[in-house]
């Protein structure tokens, strides 16, 4: 099929009103996929291609020869700039450029803070949830028949299962540990018994360092 | 005008919106000479495509308390600058947008038959780029110079997206009759 026609007075057709884009890199991803799928089998749109190439090239070339302004044109601005009235309060500015340039003026090492500090805040948020439904579980007689009810003692975790884990695996996971779930997800997390004795606190550090390692867990961390 | 730039344009503007001179000067720092060869392609005259550039970012520390970030800072700064350089070009009576005028003032450079006595079909090239009228000029250079997207130069210029297409095509049809009086032959389309 010829996408380009030799006629002199017509229209352009779709994909040539699209090369010179195309030669600039400024079409999306599915008309840039149009096109080369049209330049590989058209060689009279291929060959087109190649002139608005150098037409591009030249372009460029021009714009680069015309140099660039003098200094005057930066002193004039802030002259100017400093005639202007007192700025008002910014309040009027549009929130949401506000808030982009909130996080934009972070440093990085501020945001990596910030988000360790969220996920203690999460894991915290965890931590307390479970608590709680641990205390309303012996406190009352309320049951559920997904979480028996466990004793009070014992080695407990917070545990997040990584994405794709199966149901398999993460009953084979619980069955070698002698673990079983207590509570969740809260957060992504579930709270999770380890026997029914407690561990010395060295032990339960290597535990979870064990548990840590298994390939269907992607984040454990002790809870009381 | 890099979408990579450590600190965005648009945060620029909104440093600039509450008075923040360095955020300006930033951001003139980044765009001042694209600004200028704009202009200057528009105007054709260095002294006022230097002035134009301080009315611009003149307007663009007043207005960025408006600025809404729905294009990119550098689209709207090239929005400025055709309304500005196309309000100085109807201020002056030798410079009306027609391609007759446009014809008169390309004489100053090398006419495309010099051009290609010289055996350079670059330079012909550059010169018949020079030649187009202000209206071709400025789609040209959007395009392929400043890589403004068709939904940008539509909003620069003003005209429906279908339009910017329409208008390059005979653009770069004017751009091969030029070169083909001057002796090159490179086919239409």
């Amino acid at each position: 099929m010829t996408t380009s026609k030799q006629t002199v007075d017509r229209e352009p057709t779709e994909i040539e009103a699209l090369l010179p884009f195309h030669a600039a890199g400024t079409l999306n991803l599915r008309d840039a996929r149009r096109v080369d799928d049209a330049l590989a089998s058209d060689p009279d749109l291929a060959r087109q291609y190649a002139v608005i190439q150098d037409e591009y090239a030249e372009t460029i070339l021009l714009n680069e020869s015309l140099g660039a302004p003098s200094a005057r044109a930066m002193q004039k601005l802030f002259a100017a700039i400093d005639a202007e009235p007192a700025r008002k309060s910014a309040a009027s500015f549009n929130p949401v450029m506000r808030i982009a340039g909130f996080f934009s003026s972070l440093s990085p090492r501020t945001l990596a803070y910030a988000g360790v500090a969220g996920a203690f805040a999460l894991l915290l948020q965890a931590g307390v949830i479970g608590t709680v439904l641990v205390k309303d579980r012996t406190g009352g007689n309320f049951q559920t028949a997904a979480f028996p009810a466990q004793s009070k003692t014992g080695t407990f975790g917070l545990l997040r299962f990584a994405p794709d884990a199966k149901a398999d695996d993460i009953a084979q996971l619980l069955n070698n540990y002698n673990a079983s779930i207590v509570s969740g997800p809260k957060a992504g997390m579930f709270r999770v018994q380890f026997g029914d004795k407690a561990l010395s606190k060295e032990d339960a550090a290597q535990l979870l360092t064990r548990l840590q390692g298994e390939k269907i867990v992607s984040m454990v961390v002790s809870a009381d | 005008m890099s979408a990579t730039h450590a600190t965005s344009d648009e945060v620029l503007i909104g440093r600039i919106a509450q008075g923040d001179r360095l955020a300006m000067q930033v951001l003139y720092g980044r765009h001042h000479v694209r600004v200028f060869r704009f202009s200057l392609r528009l105007v054709r005259n260095e002294s006022i495509a230097e002035d134009l550039i301080s009315e611009v970012f003149l307007d663009v520390w007043r207005q960025a308390g408006k600025f809404e970030g729905r294009s990119a800072v550098s689209t709207w700064l090239l929005a400025i600058t055709r309304f500005k350089a196309l309000s100085a070009l109807r201020k002056r009576k030798d410079a009306e947008l027609d391609d007759e005028t446009a014809a008169a003032i390309e004489d100053t450079s090398d006419n495309p038959e010099v051009a290609v006595a010289k055996k350079d079909t670059s330079n012909a090239l550059r010169n018949c780029l020079t030649a187009l009228s202000p209206e071709h000029r400025e789609i040209v250079d959007l395009v392929y110079y400043h890589e403004k997207s068709v939904e940008e130069v539509a909003e620069i210029v003003g005209i429906p997206e279908n339009t910017v297409k329409t208008r390059l095509f005979y653009a770069r049809k004017k751009l091969a009759e030029l070169l083909k009086a001057a002796g090159i032959e490179r086919g239409w389309p």
